[in-house]
């Protein structure tokens, strides 16, 4: 079964922006999904359509085969939704955040303090239960949102940038988090500007980009497409001029100890420390450029631009 | 399903009258306080050389008045605020992203308005017992026109928040609408007292109706026909309930 079904989805706003032109996708009941795209793609304001905060120009959502149109209860009662943006009443307790959603919800009040408890433990906001949220710090804040969005139990779960400020050991410490409750069944939807953190999470990916969806398919498949990857080299001994290697075009000295050589897929990293040895070039450390699906990425929005502008 | 839409509401009136009982100071004193000097001024200093008015002593006059203002403003004030509060911080999201029927979202801050509206109202009763005697003509027309009002109000408050675009627009109805229509709302006068094309022009105001149907109920007396305020004030309420519906249907001022 599907937990998402969108069927050529169109939103313009009233200034006239067409923020979707027409997007379909699907994602399986069970699977970690990520939702990429630059900055003003359509990816929240897809988020805001599920979610009920934007109304659709047209087009069709159902969740777990129920239309938030039609059957709007219980499409909702399925979905839990983590927004970019913090949206709570900063004067609350917390407790009562997470309490009053469960009720919005209609989950009785035993149940509402049972599952708001177990959430805030699991999160680690117990001890902050009575504290206003604006007291919060940020990360905090973050994961209030993720206890508020599951206390209800939702089948489908919608991360908008839940990690964006969060520093690195309490993001390993949320993935970890959002791995388990995806093992329990949850369905996850994620989007994210971490691009580490989605190549890690999900099984399966959707780019969009100026409104249109350009890629949708598994993370493996998705990394493939990806034929050569940029590598930064620590050199033992100081270059005075980047060395001419035969079957590596790109090759950029970044300082005297270190170069920036892009690696096609037809060649493996061997290839390339064999004829550096051979100039007598002793590589000490490497490490990608940048991460992998963040290279594609740019490549493909890139591409996606400029065919657009063309 | 019933059930579930029934927990939502008691949620959301729940935090809403949560909302103003933990501030009461801000919310409950203020009215009442404002109330008190218009009773030391109008009804006591003022209204000692004044005399009687509509058969009644000045004092007992302005009191059922006095009272259904605090109502209409209180009601008002705190469903625009809370609702305009919650579109600026955006946690009116936790209700829409949630399943829970604009009627139930209506209903709910529509409760908060009311029990605000009534508490003020019963607070500054109470006061009035320092400077009149207590007496009731009719209860059940008491406690039904305050609980209309402040249900009128609480939903006009509602519109109110649902168009506002800053805090300046939450104030700009209140002060240059509300206040106006309700000191000319025979309050502090019959319209008895004023010419004929004025009595007519007053007719016009919604909230004569009401200040007058309050006064029957305690006094027994009034300027306008009982049952005809009744149905004007029912009125107001279908127009205002079937608007507010309207506006939270299409997503007005909250929904992109």
């Amino acid at each position: 079964m599907h937990a998402l079904e969108i069927e050529n989805l169109h939103k313009t706003y009233a200034s006239g922006l067409q923020a979707l032109k027409g997007i379909d996708l699907q994602v399986e009941e069970g699977d970690f999904f990520a939702l990429l795209g630059p900055n003003g793609a359509g990816k929240s304001t897809c988020i805001g359509i599920i979610s009920g905060l934007i109304n659709k120009t047209s087009g069709s959502v159902r969740i777990f085969d129920h239309s938030i149109d039609d059957e709007f209860t219980i499409a909702k009662s399925l979905l839990g939704s983590v927004p970019q943006e913090f949206n709570f009443n900063a004067f609350e307790p917390v407790e009562e955040i997470v309490i009053n959603q469960a009720g919005y919800y209609g989950v009785p009040a035993r149940s509402a303090r049972r599952e708001t408890e177990r959430y805030l433990k699991q999160l680690g906001l117990w001890q902050h239960r009575r504290s206003q949220a604006r007291r919060l710090s940020g990360g905090m804040k973050r994961r209030l949102m993720i206890a508020r969005a599951l206390v209800h139990q939702p089948r489908l779960l919608i991360l908008d940038e839940p990690t964006a400020g969060v520093d690195i050991e309490l993001r390993r410490t949320m993935w970890d988090f959002l791995d388990q409750i995806n093992d329990q069944g949850t369905t996850i939807i994620l989007t994210t500007h971490y691009l580490e953190e989605a190549e890690r999470m999900c099984r399966n990916v959707a780019i969009i980009d100026e409104g249109s969806i350009i890629q949708n398919t598994s993370m493996k498949k998705l990394l493939k497409q990806l034929n050569s990857e940029t590598f930064v080299l620590y050199l033992r001994e100081e270059l005075a001029q980047a060395p001419c290697l035969q079957s590596f075009d790109n090759v950029v000295m970044l300082d005297q100890h270190s170069i920036e050589v892009e690696v096609p897929e037809r060649h493996s990293i061997n290839d390339l420390i064999r004829e550096l040895e051979a100039q007598g070039i002793v590589v000490e450390r490497m490490r990608n450029k940048v991460n992998r699906l963040e290279e594609l990425f740019v490549k493909l929005t890139a591409k996606s631009g400029a065919a657009s502008a063309a | 399903m019933l059930r579930q839409f029934w927990i939502a509401y008691l949620t959301i009136a729940r935090k809403e009258i949560y909302r103003f009982t933990r501030i009461w100071v801000q919310t409950i004193i203020p009215p009442v306080v404002m109330v008190a000097l218009y009773f030391i001024i109008f009804g006591n200093l003022i209204g000692q050389r004044i005399g009687e008015m509509d058969g009644m002593v000045y004092i007992d006059f302005i009191m059922p008045g006095l009272v259904m203002m605090s109502i209409i403003t209180n009601s008002y004030s705190n469903v625009v605020s809370s609702f305009y509060g919650a579109k600026y911080s955006r946690h009116i999201e936790e209700m829409q992203i949630a399943p829970v029927p604009n009627l139930v979202i209506l209903l709910g801050f529509v409760t908060g308005g009311v029990a605000r509206g009534i508490s003020v109202g019963v607070a500054v009763t109470l006061v009035s017992l320092l400077f009149t005697e207590f007496s009731i003509h009719n209860p059940l027309i008491v406690l039904l026109v305050a609980l209309l009002t402040s249900f009128l109000f609480a939903m006009a408050g509602l519109i109110n928040g649902i168009f506002a675009n800053s805090f300046d627009d939450i104030s700009i109805i209140p002060t240059f609408v509300l206040t106006p229509l309700t000191y000319l709302g025979g309050i502090f006068y019959s319209i008895k007292l004023l010419p004929e094309l004025w009595q007519t022009v007053s007719l016009g105001n919604p909230i004569l109706y009401m200040v007058n149907s309050f006064r029957y109920g305690f006094r027994g007396a009034s300027d306008i026909d009982l049952m005809t305020a009744l149905l004007v004030i029912f009125a107001f309420i279908v127009v205002l309930f079937v608007f507010c519906l309207v506006l939270l249907e299409r997503g007005t001022g909250i929904r992109q």
